[in-house]
C-alpha cells in the first residue's frame, strides 16, 4: 500500500488549498474495474464537468524500470458535464475515434524519455498501477494540474494463482499454477530471442486456468530441443498437470522449438510431422521475421503432407513483429541487445491502430483455440 | 490418482470450469459467477468460504442445475435452496454464517482495511449441505473483495487529541469530508469510511468512546471533541472546509443530530443517521447520555435466549423538549435509514416523531426516510452478511433483530441511497446522471 500512497504525493507534490474552487466541485473521474486483468477492459467516466468543456483524459504509468508512459485523448464535456470514454469520440491526442482502451494500448514515452524504449513488466505479483486523470484544455493540457484523478490496477496475475520458481532436471523455468485443485491442462511458453525469463503471458494464462510455465531456453547452455522436450516433460509429469492435456506457445524464436514439439520430437507420441492443431499468428507487417512468409510456406507443406486441415491461421495486416497480449502499448521499434552485447535498434514494424487491433483479436481466439482443444468440453467426449 | 489415465472423474475436473468477474472488487460491486461446461442437468452446489481475521470461519452454499447448455449463471439462474434461495447474485457473500461448530453469537467485521477479504468460491458435484471441507471441488477460484480502492490512502490521526483514522481518496483533490461515528460496540471501526473514501469522499472515522485521551484519562470526551474533528476535516489541504457531511449509526446517530442542529461550529452539508434515535438530555455530554441510557437500563427485556432487546431504553418518546434534539431547527438535508425490526434501537418511533416535529417546524422538505421491513439494527455496507444476534462488547448478546434476506435488500438498497444522497449534497451532481453509474463488470469475453 506504500507505493500508492507514494505515488500521490510524488506525482502531485503541490497539495493546497485552492480557496477559489471552494464554491465549485471538482470533476469526478471513475473507473470499473479499478482493479482488473491486464486483457480485462475497462470503463473511464468523467463527472461533474461543466458542460460543452474542453478536457484531455489522460493516463500515465511508471514502469518497473523507472520510465514514464503516457497517452491521452481530447474530448469535450456534454450537456451533463460527462466524458465516456467508451462512448466519446477522442479528437486528438496518442489516438482519436471510440476507444475504450486506447488510454492503455496508445501508451508511449513522455516527451523527454529515451529512444528505443519498451514496455514489459517485470514483477508478476505486483499490478501495472495507471493514473488516469482529467485536464483542462487540449493541447495545452499540460501546463494545469490534474482536475481529478483515480489510480487504476492491472493484474497479469488473477487472485490465487502461484508463482513457483522451477530448479530441478536443469530446468531455469516460472511455473505458474491457477486456483483450484485442478488438474489443469498445461502450456509451455515460449518467448523469443530476446532471452531472459519472460513470465507475463504465462502469469496470464495461468489466470484462465491453464498450468503455464515460461522457460529461459537461451542461456541454459543446452542444446535448445532437447532442453525444451525437457521441459514440456516436467509440465506433462506434474501431478496438477493433465498429462495429454498440454499446449505450446511460441513467440518469435520460440517458435522453432514449438513446431519441433508439435512435429518431430519424439517425446509427444502420437506425433509425425505436425499431427496437433496449429496456430499460426503473423503480423503482415513483421519487420523482424518473415513470419508471414513463413506461414505461407508451413501452410504449403501441410497442404502437401495431407494434414493441413490442422492449420489454423491469424494474419494481421499492418501489424509488426511483436503480438503481445492485449492493450499492451505498441512501438515501431526498441533497443536489443544483441548476443554479443551491442545494442541496436530493431524495427519491429506495425502501426499502432491496427497492431493493437490485432492483439486484441488474436489474444481472444488463442484463448479459444487453447480452450478448444486443451479443455474439451464433456459433451463432445461421449 | 489424476495420473491413472482418462477417468470421467478427470473429465468432469478438466472440464467444469468457474470464473468470478470481477475478481478483484470493492465490498459494494456486484460480482457475476459463471459455471461452464458441467453437463446439462448437472447436479452441482456453489460453495463460499471465508476465513476471518479473529480465526473464525463462515460459509454459503446454494444449488443449482446446469442448463441445455451446460452453463450456471448465479446472477440469472435460480438456486434451488443452501442458505438462500431463488436468482441472488450476491447471496453467496450476504448469507454466509459461522460454519457448523463456530462460537454463537459471532460477527463477521474486517478489522484491516488494506487488504482484502478473500473469499473462496468452489463448485461441487451434487446438491451437497454439509461437509465441503472434507470433498474436493471441481473447481474453484479466490475472489477478492476491498475496502480500499487502489491509491486511496489510510493516515491515523492523533492531533488535537483526536484518536481517528482519515481516509483519502485517490487524486489532488480536494474532496467533499465527511465525519463517520460508529455506534457502542466496541474499537474503531474504519471500513466504512474505507469505502465512502473509494467513492470520492474523504473520511474520518472517530473513535468518541475509546479514544486515547479517554484510554488514560478515564474520561469521556467533551461535545468539542466532535467539533475538534470537524475543523481538522475543514482545514485539511485536500477537503473542500464548505463540503463536510457527517454519517452516524447507532448511538453515533445521537451525536450526530445533536452537533448538526446546536453546534455553532459545525456547518454541514447533509448528515444521515442510520438506526438511532433523536432521544437524548439535549444538553449533555457523552457521559450524560450514556447515563440517561444507563438510567432506563431497567427497560431491557430479554428474549427466550437471555438476548437483550435495548430498543425500550429511550420509549416512551418523551413529550419534554430538553430529552429530544429539536430536529425543527435543522437547517441541511438529513436521510434517515430506519429498520422496522430494528430491536436495538426505537428507529421508527424515533423517525416517526423527527418527522413531526419538521413539518411543525417546516423544514420536513429535508427530510428523507428511508424505511426498510424485517431489516435488522445493524445496516452496514451491502453484501455483508446479517446476524440476528451477536455478542456485544464481549460480555453480552444482543438482539438486533432482522430476517437475511430483507436485512441483506435493505443493506444493498441504503447504500445506493445514501452514496447519492452524499454525492448530490456534496458534489451537486444531478441524480439523472449518478443513475448511469452501475456496478456492472464489464469483460473483454
Amino acid at each position: 500500500m506504500w507505493s500508492k500512497c507514494r505515488w500521490s504525493t510524488v506525482m502531485f507534490s503541490f497539495l493546497h488549498r485552492r480557496s477559489s474552487v471552494m464554491s465549485q466541485t471538482p470533476p469526478i473521474v471513475s473507473v470499473l474495474p479499478t482493479r482488473g486483468l491486464v486483457d480485462e477492459k475497462f470503463k473511464v467516466l468523467v463527472e461533474n464537468l461543466p458542460p460543452g468543456r474542453p478536457v484531455t483524459v489522460r493516463s500515465l504509468h511508471h514502469s518497473d524500470n523507472g520510465h514514464y508512459w503516457e497517452a491521452f485523448g481530447f474530448y469535450t464535456s456534454d450537456h451533463r458535464g460527462t466524458v465516456n470514454v467508451s462512448k466519446d469520440q477522442s479528437v486528438g491526442g496518442t489516438y482519436t475515434g471510440k476507444e475504450p482502451m486506447g488510454l492503455l494500448w496508445s501508451m508511449c514515452p513522455v516527451p523527454g524519455s529515451h529512444k528505443g524504449l519498451r514496455l514489459r513488466k517485470l514483477n508478476m505479483c505486483s499490478p501495472m498501477l495507471v493514473n488516469i486523470s482529467v485536464h483542462s484544455g487540449h493541447e495545452g493540457f499540460r501546463d494545469g494540474a490534474p482536475l481529478a484523478s483515480v489510480l487504476v490496477e492491472r493484474w497479469y496475475m488473477a487472485p490465487g494463482v502461484k508463482r513457483i520458481d522451477v530448479q530441478e532436471k536443469g530446468l531455469l523455468g516460472t511455473l505458474f499454477l491457477p486456483p483450484g485443485p485442478g488438474p489443469f491442462p498445461g502450456i509451455l511458453d515460449l518467448w523469443g530471442g530476446g532471452g531472459g525469463l519472460v513470465e507475463y503471458r504465462s502469469a496470464l494464462l495461468a489466470s484462465h486456468g491453464f498450468a503455464t510455465m515460461s522457460l529461459d531456453y537461451l542461456s541454459c547452455g543446452q542444446p535448445v530441443f532437447t532442453y525444451v522436450e525437457t521441459a514440456f516433460n516436467f509440465i506433462k509429469d506434474h501431478p496438477q498437470v493433465i498429462a495429454d492435456r498440454v499446449g505450446v506457445v511460441g513467440l518469435c524464436l520460440g517458435s522453432l522449438p514449438a513446431l519441433y514439439l508439435a512435429a518431430d520430437s519424439t517425446v509427444v507420441k502420437v506425433v509425425k510431422q505436425i499431427t496437433s492443431p496449429l496456430l499460426l499468428v503473423s503480423g503482415c507487417d513483421d519487420q523482424n521475421w518473415p513470419s508471414f512468409e513463413t506461414a505461407e510456406d508451413i501452410n504449403q507443406t501441410m497442404r502437401a503432407a495431407g494434414n493441413d486441415h490442422l492449420l489454423s491461421r491469424l494474419d494481421y495486416p499492418d501489424s509488426g513483429h511483436l503480438i503481445e497480449p492485449p492493450f499492451s502499448p505498441h512501438f515501431r521499434a526498441s533497443t536489443f541487445v544483441t548476443t554479443n552485447k551491442r545494442k541496436a535498434m530493431i524495427l519491429w514494424g506495425g502501426k499502432t491502430k491496427p497492431h493493437s487491433d490485432a492483439q486484441e483479436d488474436s489474444w481472444r481466439k488463442i484463448l479459444s483455440f487453447l480452450q478448444q482443444h486443451l479443455c474439451c468440453s464433456l459433451n463432445a467426449k461421449l | 490418482t489424476h495420473k491413472m489415465g482418462e477417468t470421467v472423474d478427470t473429465l468432469e475436473r478438466c472440464c467444469v470450469s468457474l470464473s468470478v468477474n470481477p475478481s478483484r472488487g470493492l465490498m459494494d460491486e456486484k460480482f457475476i459467477i459463471l459455471v461452464q461446461k458441467a453437463l446439462p442437468g448437472f447436479q452441482l452446489t456453489i460453495h463460499a468460504s471465508y476465513h476471518c481475521e479473529d480465526g473464525n470461519s463462515w460459509e454459503a452454499f446454494a444449488h443449482y442445475t446446469a442448463d441445455a447448455g451446460g452453463t450456471v449463471n448465479v446472477s440469472q439462474d435460480t438456486s434451488l435452496g443452501g442458505t438462500y434461495s431463488g436468482v441472488e447474485a450476491m447471496g453467496l457473500l450476504w448469507s454466509l454464517r459461522p460454519v457448523p461448530g463456530s462460537k454463537p453469537g459471532l460477527r463477521l467485521r474486517k478489522k484491516n482495511v488494506q487488504t482484502p477479504m478473500e473469499v473462496t468460491i468452489s463448485v461441487y458435484q451434487g446438491h451437497q449441505t454439509e461437509g465441503f471441507v472434507d470433498q474436493v471441488p471441481l473447481a474453484s477460484v479466490l475472489v477478492e473483495r476491498w475496502y480500499m480502492a487502489p491509491g486511496v490512502c489510510r493516515i491515523p490521526i492523533t492531533e488535537e487529541g483526536l484518536t481517528a483514522t482519515l481516509f483519502v481518496p485517490a487524486g489532488n483533490g480536494p474532496f467533499p469530508g465527511l465525519l463517520d461515528l460508529w455506534g457502542g460496540g466496541g474499537p474503531l471501526v474504519e471500513y466504512r469510511a474505507a469505502l465512502l473514501a473509494s467513492h470520492g469522499i474523504a473520511s474520518l472515522a472517530l473513535n468518541y468512546l475509546t479514544p486515547k485521551t479517554t484510554m488514560e484519562t478515564g474520561k469521556m470526551v467533551d461535545n468539542q471533541y466532535f467539533e475538534k474533528a470537524y475543523k481538522f476535516l475543514q482545514q485539511h489541504p485536500q477537503i473542500c472546509d464548505s463540503r463536510i457531511a457527517m454519517l452516524g449509526l447507532s448511538l453515533g446517530s445521537a451525536f450526530t443530530l445533536k452537533m448538526a442542529v446546536y453546534s455553532q461550529v459545525m456547518k454541514l452539508r447533509c448528515v444521515v443517521c442510520i438506526g438511532g434515535s433523536h432521544v437524548q438530555p439535549v444538553d449533555g455530554s457523552v457521559e450524560q447520555v450514556l447515563g440517561y441510557m444507563e438510567k432506563n437500563s431497567e427497560k431491557t427485556r430479554f428474549t427466550e435466549n437471555n438476548e437483550m432487546i435495548w430498543r425500550d431504553l429511550l420509549l416512551p418518546i418523551p413529550t419534554d423538549p430538553s430529552f429530544k434534539v429539536d430536529v425543527g431547527r435543522l437547517k441541511c438535508p438529513l436521510m434517515l435509514v430506519v429498520s422496522e425490526d430494528d430491536q436495538n434501537w426505537p428507529a421508527p418511533e424515533s423517525a416517526k416523531d423527527m418527522k413531526e416535529m419538521m413539518e411543525r417546524a417546516g423544514n420536513s422538505h429535508l427530510l428523507t426516510v428511508l424505511s426498510y421491513p424485517n431489516a435488522g439494527h445493524l445496516i452496514e455496507p451491502p453484501y455483508t452478511p446479517h446476524v440476528r444476534i451477536s455478542m456485544f462488547r464481549t460480555v453480552v448478546m444482543a438482539l438486533w433483530g432482522g430476517q437475511m434476506v430483507e436485512h441483506s435488500r435493505a443493506q444493498e438498497d441504503a447504500w445506493k441511497k445514501i452514496l447519492i444522497f452524499l454525492r448530490e449534497n456534496l458534489y451537486d451532481i444531478k441524480r439523472n446522471v449518478r443513475a448511469e453509474i452501475k456496478n456492472t463488470y464489464f469483460s473483454s469475453r
